[in-house]
Protein backbone atom coordinates (compact mmCIF):
# COMPACT_ATOMS: atom_id res chain seq x y z
CA UNK A 1 0.00 0.00 0.00
CA UNK A 2 1.39 3.67 -0.88
CA UNK A 3 1.54 6.08 1.99
CA UNK A 4 0.52 9.56 0.47
CA UNK A 5 0.81 13.10 1.50
CA UNK A 6 -2.31 15.22 1.29
CA UNK A 7 -0.77 18.91 0.66
CA UNK A 8 -4.52 19.98 1.75
CA UNK A 9 -4.78 17.69 5.27
CA UNK A 10 -0.96 18.44 5.73
CA UNK A 11 -0.60 14.57 6.70
CA UNK A 12 0.47 11.15 5.07
CA UNK A 13 -2.44 9.04 4.83
CA UNK A 14 -3.20 5.70 3.62
CA UNK A 15 -3.53 4.91 -0.37
CA UNK A 16 -7.08 3.39 0.42
CA UNK A 17 -8.72 7.20 1.25
CA UNK A 18 -7.23 8.04 -2.81
CA UNK A 19 -8.38 7.91 -6.29
CA UNK A 20 -5.95 8.56 -9.18
CA UNK A 21 -7.83 10.77 -11.82
CA UNK A 22 -5.63 10.32 -14.93
CA UNK A 23 -2.87 12.61 -16.30
CA UNK A 24 -2.30 15.89 -14.81
CA UNK A 25 -1.58 19.21 -16.58
CA UNK A 26 -4.01 18.50 -19.44
CA UNK A 27 -5.16 21.78 -20.80
CA UNK A 28 -8.20 22.23 -22.94
CA UNK A 29 -7.49 23.83 -26.04
CA UNK A 30 -8.25 27.29 -25.03
CA UNK A 31 -10.77 27.67 -28.58
CA UNK A 32 -12.81 24.53 -29.12
CA UNK A 33 -14.03 25.76 -32.39
CA UNK A 34 -10.99 26.86 -33.97
CA UNK A 35 -8.80 23.81 -33.31
CA UNK A 36 -8.35 20.80 -35.40
CA UNK A 37 -10.29 17.27 -34.94
CA UNK A 38 -6.66 16.25 -34.31
CA UNK A 39 -6.07 18.64 -31.76
CA UNK A 40 -9.30 18.08 -30.19
CA UNK A 41 -9.01 14.06 -30.38
CA UNK A 42 -5.68 14.48 -28.71
CA UNK A 43 -7.07 16.91 -25.84
CA UNK A 44 -9.88 14.32 -24.93
CA UNK A 45 -8.51 10.86 -26.01
CA UNK A 46 -4.69 10.81 -25.94
CA UNK A 47 -3.19 10.24 -22.58
CA UNK A 48 0.96 9.54 -21.76
CA UNK A 49 2.20 6.28 -20.52
CA UNK A 50 5.48 6.47 -19.56
CA UNK A 51 7.60 3.98 -17.66
CA UNK A 52 8.91 6.11 -15.61
CA UNK A 53 8.31 9.23 -14.26
CA UNK A 54 4.54 10.61 -14.37
CA UNK A 55 2.26 13.56 -13.65
CA UNK A 56 -1.04 12.49 -11.99
CA UNK A 57 -3.62 14.25 -10.71
CA UNK A 58 -5.19 12.15 -7.55
CA UNK A 59 -8.16 13.03 -5.36
CA UNK A 60 -8.29 12.39 -1.51
CA UNK A 61 -11.76 11.19 -1.83
CA UNK A 62 -12.12 9.90 1.44
CA UNK A 63 -11.10 12.79 2.85
CA UNK A 64 -10.66 16.38 2.41
CA UNK A 65 -11.92 15.53 -1.05
CA UNK A 66 -9.16 18.03 -2.90
CA UNK A 67 -7.32 17.24 -5.89
CA UNK A 68 -3.75 17.84 -5.79
CA UNK A 69 -1.02 16.28 -8.52
CA UNK A 70 1.41 14.03 -7.81
CA UNK A 71 4.67 13.07 -9.63
CA UNK A 72 5.25 9.75 -9.68
CA UNK A 73 7.67 6.44 -10.89
CA UNK A 74 5.58 4.18 -12.54
CA UNK A 75 7.70 1.57 -12.53
CA UNK A 76 9.32 1.93 -8.23
CA UNK A 77 5.84 3.43 -7.14
CA UNK A 78 8.35 5.88 -5.77
CA UNK A 79 6.00 9.26 -4.85
CA UNK A 80 8.54 12.09 -5.82
CA UNK A 81 6.46 14.89 -5.22
CA UNK A 82 2.70 16.35 -4.43
CA UNK A 83 2.04 19.29 -5.15
CA UNK A 84 -1.14 21.35 -5.58
CA UNK A 85 -3.24 22.56 -8.47
CA UNK A 86 -1.44 25.58 -10.48
CA UNK A 87 1.79 24.62 -9.49
CA UNK A 88 4.49 23.05 -11.51
CA UNK A 89 6.61 19.96 -10.42
CA UNK A 90 10.14 20.49 -9.12
CA UNK A 91 10.99 16.77 -10.26
CA UNK A 92 10.49 16.10 -14.41
CA UNK A 93 12.08 12.94 -16.47
CA UNK A 94 15.20 13.13 -17.93
CA UNK B 1 -21.77 38.32 -14.08
CA UNK B 2 -20.27 41.42 -12.48
CA UNK B 3 -20.06 41.95 -8.80
CA UNK B 4 -22.82 44.20 -8.27
CA UNK B 5 -25.30 41.81 -10.13
CA UNK B 6 -23.75 38.95 -7.50
CA UNK B 7 -24.50 41.06 -4.69
CA UNK B 8 -27.93 42.66 -5.85
CA UNK B 9 -29.04 38.68 -6.02
CA UNK B 10 -27.73 37.76 -2.61
CA UNK B 11 -29.08 40.27 -1.11
CA UNK B 12 -32.83 39.74 -2.57
CA UNK B 13 -32.38 36.28 -1.32
CA UNK B 14 -32.18 37.24 2.44
CA UNK B 15 -34.25 36.06 4.95
CA UNK B 16 -36.06 33.59 2.53
CA UNK B 17 -34.29 30.31 2.02
CA UNK B 18 -34.05 28.64 5.61
CA UNK B 19 -36.99 26.20 6.22
CA UNK B 20 -37.27 24.82 9.88
CA UNK B 21 -36.70 21.38 9.09
CA UNK B 22 -38.05 20.26 12.72
CA UNK B 23 -41.37 21.63 13.04
CA UNK B 24 -43.14 21.34 16.72
CA UNK B 25 -45.55 18.88 15.07
CA UNK B 26 -42.96 16.19 13.71
CA UNK B 27 -41.10 13.77 15.91
CA UNK B 28 -37.60 13.10 14.80
CA UNK B 29 -36.64 9.78 14.44
CA UNK B 30 -32.72 8.97 14.53
CA UNK B 31 -31.39 5.99 11.48
CA UNK B 32 -30.60 3.82 14.39
CA UNK B 33 -34.34 4.14 15.59
CA UNK B 34 -34.60 0.44 14.30
CA UNK B 35 -31.83 -0.70 16.89
CA UNK B 36 -33.97 0.05 20.31
CA UNK B 37 -30.71 1.18 21.70
CA UNK B 38 -32.47 2.78 24.74
CA UNK B 39 -33.72 -0.91 25.93
CA UNK B 40 -30.51 -2.44 25.05
CA UNK B 41 -29.11 0.00 27.30
CA UNK B 42 -30.99 -1.11 30.22
CA UNK B 43 -31.29 -4.87 29.63
CA UNK B 44 -27.58 -4.78 28.06
CA UNK B 45 -24.29 -5.76 29.86
CA UNK B 46 -23.01 -2.65 32.04
CA UNK B 47 -19.09 -4.36 31.82
CA UNK B 48 -17.12 -4.34 28.89
CA UNK B 49 -14.11 -2.73 27.08
CA UNK B 50 -15.99 -0.34 24.26
CA UNK B 51 -18.82 2.05 25.39
CA UNK B 52 -21.35 3.07 22.80
CA UNK B 53 -23.53 5.84 22.45
CA UNK B 54 -25.73 7.76 20.01
CA UNK B 55 -25.93 11.51 20.19
CA UNK B 56 -29.00 11.15 18.01
CA UNK B 57 -30.86 14.07 16.26
CA UNK B 58 -27.80 16.63 16.38
CA UNK B 59 -28.02 20.20 14.44
CA UNK B 60 -25.87 18.65 11.68
CA UNK B 61 -24.79 22.08 9.27
CA UNK B 62 -22.53 21.94 6.52
CA UNK B 63 -20.45 25.78 5.92
CA UNK B 64 -18.80 25.93 2.62
CA UNK B 65 -16.93 29.31 1.63
CA UNK B 66 -13.61 31.29 1.25
CA UNK B 67 -13.71 33.68 4.03
CA UNK B 68 -12.32 36.98 4.10
CA UNK B 69 -11.18 38.75 7.22
CA UNK B 70 -14.74 40.51 7.15
CA UNK B 71 -16.41 37.33 6.43
CA UNK B 72 -14.50 35.43 8.94
CA UNK B 73 -15.62 38.13 11.94
CA UNK B 74 -19.26 37.56 10.62
CA UNK B 75 -19.09 33.89 10.87
CA UNK B 76 -17.40 34.44 14.08
CA UNK B 77 -20.16 36.28 15.44
CA UNK B 78 -22.84 34.29 14.42
CA UNK B 79 -21.12 31.21 15.89
CA UNK B 80 -19.75 32.53 19.08
CA UNK B 81 -16.68 30.66 17.78
CA UNK B 82 -13.89 31.72 14.82
CA UNK B 83 -13.39 28.84 12.43
CA UNK B 84 -10.90 26.71 12.51
CA UNK B 85 -8.72 27.54 9.43
CA UNK B 86 -5.69 24.86 10.62
CA UNK B 87 -6.51 21.92 8.50
CA UNK B 88 -7.59 18.67 10.92
CA UNK B 89 -8.54 20.70 13.68
CA UNK B 90 -11.53 21.83 15.57
CA UNK B 91 -13.36 23.97 18.14
CA UNK B 92 -15.92 23.88 20.61
CA UNK B 93 -17.76 26.35 22.72
CA UNK B 94 -20.65 25.31 25.41
CA UNK B 95 -22.69 27.75 26.77
CA UNK B 96 -23.90 31.24 24.75
CA UNK B 97 -26.32 30.77 22.57
CA UNK B 98 -26.17 26.78 22.74
CA UNK B 99 -22.97 24.11 22.12
CA UNK B 100 -21.36 24.60 19.10
CA UNK B 101 -18.89 22.29 18.15
CA UNK B 102 -17.03 22.99 14.41
CA UNK B 103 -14.51 20.77 12.48
CA UNK B 104 -12.26 21.60 9.98
CA UNK B 105 -13.14 19.06 6.47
CA UNK B 106 -11.21 20.79 3.85
CA UNK B 107 -10.02 24.28 3.23
CA UNK B 108 -12.64 25.51 2.24
CA UNK B 109 -15.36 23.22 4.20
CA UNK B 110 -16.78 23.40 7.54
CA UNK B 111 -19.04 21.01 9.68
CA UNK B 112 -20.93 22.43 12.09
CA UNK B 113 -23.11 20.42 15.52
CA UNK B 114 -24.91 22.20 16.99
CA UNK B 115 -28.21 21.06 19.44
CA UNK B 116 -31.03 20.34 16.99
CA UNK B 117 -33.02 23.37 18.53
CA UNK B 118 -30.45 25.73 17.55
CA UNK B 119 -30.40 24.68 13.99
CA UNK B 120 -32.58 26.53 12.67
CA UNK B 121 -32.00 29.98 14.33
CA UNK B 122 -28.34 29.80 13.39
CA UNK B 123 -29.35 29.22 10.02
CA UNK B 124 -31.41 32.88 9.92
CA UNK B 125 -28.88 33.73 11.63
CA UNK B 126 -26.16 33.62 8.85
CA UNK B 127 -28.78 34.55 6.38
CA UNK B 128 -28.95 38.31 8.53
CA UNK B 129 -25.95 38.83 9.61
CA UNK B 130 -23.26 37.05 6.97
CA UNK B 131 -22.65 39.09 3.42
CA UNK B 132 -20.57 37.58 0.80
CA UNK B 133 -20.20 34.51 -0.97
CA UNK B 134 -20.92 31.04 0.98
CA UNK B 135 -23.10 28.29 1.20
CA UNK B 136 -24.84 27.07 4.68
CA UNK B 137 -26.97 23.93 4.11
CA UNK B 138 -28.47 21.58 7.13
CA UNK B 139 -27.34 18.00 6.76
CA UNK B 140 -29.04 17.11 10.40
CA UNK B 141 -31.25 14.46 8.94
CA UNK B 142 -28.05 12.67 6.71
CA UNK B 143 -26.02 11.84 9.27
CA UNK B 144 -25.94 10.83 12.78
CA UNK B 145 -23.39 10.98 15.81
CA UNK B 146 -21.61 7.97 17.53
CA UNK B 147 -19.52 8.43 20.79
CA UNK B 148 -16.83 5.25 21.75
CA UNK B 149 -14.60 5.00 24.28
CA UNK B 150 -13.64 2.80 26.76
CA UNK B 151 -10.40 0.98 27.54
CA UNK B 152 -10.23 -1.32 23.84
CA UNK B 153 -12.13 1.61 21.94
CA UNK B 154 -8.82 2.01 20.10
CA UNK B 155 -8.34 -1.74 19.35
CA UNK B 156 -12.18 -1.61 17.78
CA UNK B 157 -10.86 1.83 15.46
CA UNK B 158 -7.47 -0.21 14.71
CA UNK B 159 -9.68 -3.03 12.44
CA UNK B 160 -11.49 -0.50 11.32
CA UNK B 161 -10.13 2.70 10.29
CA UNK B 162 -6.21 2.77 8.46
CA UNK B 163 -5.67 5.99 10.33
CA UNK B 164 -3.56 6.17 13.16
CA UNK B 165 -5.19 6.91 16.29
CA UNK B 166 -2.35 7.59 18.73
CA UNK B 167 -2.31 9.96 21.07
CA UNK B 168 1.09 11.66 19.58
CA UNK B 169 -0.17 11.84 15.91
CA UNK B 170 -3.92 12.28 17.24
CA UNK B 171 -4.21 14.51 19.74
CA UNK B 172 -7.79 15.47 21.63
CA UNK B 173 -9.80 18.20 19.17
CA UNK B 174 -8.24 16.36 16.17
CA UNK B 175 -10.81 15.24 13.66
CA UNK B 176 -10.17 13.79 10.20
CA UNK B 177 -12.30 12.54 7.54
CA UNK B 178 -11.11 8.61 6.24
CA UNK B 179 -13.04 5.43 5.49
CA UNK B 180 -14.37 3.41 8.76
CA UNK B 181 -15.30 -0.22 7.84
CA UNK B 182 -14.94 0.53 3.98
CA UNK B 183 -17.42 2.98 4.10
CA UNK B 184 -16.61 6.54 3.66
CA UNK B 185 -18.00 10.30 4.87
CA UNK B 186 -16.74 9.92 8.31
CA UNK B 187 -15.14 11.67 10.72
CA UNK B 188 -13.34 10.81 13.76
CA UNK B 189 -12.35 12.88 16.85
CA UNK B 190 -10.99 11.90 19.92
CA UNK B 191 -12.58 14.14 22.39
CA UNK B 192 -11.22 12.41 25.65
CA UNK B 193 -7.92 10.12 26.32
CA UNK B 194 -10.16 6.99 25.34
CA UNK B 195 -13.49 8.52 23.40
CA UNK B 196 -14.12 9.02 19.77
CA UNK B 197 -16.97 10.39 18.03
CA UNK B 198 -17.74 9.68 14.23
CA UNK B 199 -20.06 11.13 12.13
CA UNK B 200 -21.66 8.74 9.63
CA UNK B 201 -23.84 8.75 6.71
CA UNK B 202 -27.45 7.68 7.77
CA UNK B 203 -27.20 5.38 4.80
CA UNK B 204 -24.51 3.60 6.94
CA UNK B 205 -25.75 3.77 10.22
CA UNK B 206 -26.94 -0.13 10.46
CA UNK B 207 -24.10 -1.03 8.68
CA UNK B 208 -21.69 0.36 11.25
CA UNK B 209 -23.83 -0.39 14.11
CA UNK B 210 -23.66 -4.15 12.84
CA UNK B 211 -19.99 -3.92 12.45
CA UNK B 212 -18.99 -2.23 15.60
CA UNK B 213 -21.03 -5.11 17.28
CA UNK B 214 -19.21 -7.35 15.71
CA UNK B 215 -15.94 -6.03 16.08
CA UNK B 216 -16.48 -5.48 19.95
CA UNK B 217 -17.79 -8.59 20.49
CA UNK B 218 -14.40 -9.73 21.95
CA UNK B 219 -14.26 -6.81 24.54
CA UNK B 220 -17.73 -6.77 25.77
CA UNK B 221 -20.08 -3.57 24.05
CA UNK B 222 -21.86 -1.83 26.74
CA UNK B 223 -24.26 0.23 25.55
CA UNK B 224 -25.51 3.58 26.75
CA UNK B 225 -28.53 5.61 26.31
Amino acid sequence: MLHIYCPHCGESRDEEEFHPAGQAHIERPKDPDACTDKEWGEFLYFRRNPRGVHHELWVHAAGCRKFFNMTRNTQTYEIKEVYKLGEQPSVVAE
Amino acid sequence: MSDAMLNEQVEATKGKMVMNQIPADIVGESPLHHADLETLASRGQDQGGVHLKEKSLQGLLILRAKPDEAQMAEIESVLGVALPTTPLTSVEMAGGKGDVSVRWVSPDEWFIVVPATVAFQLESDFQTSVSGHYSLVNVSSGYTILQLSGDNVVDVLKKSTPIDVHPSVFPVGKVVSSVFAKSGAMMLRRIGDNAFELIIRRSFADYIWLWLQDASMEYGLVIEA
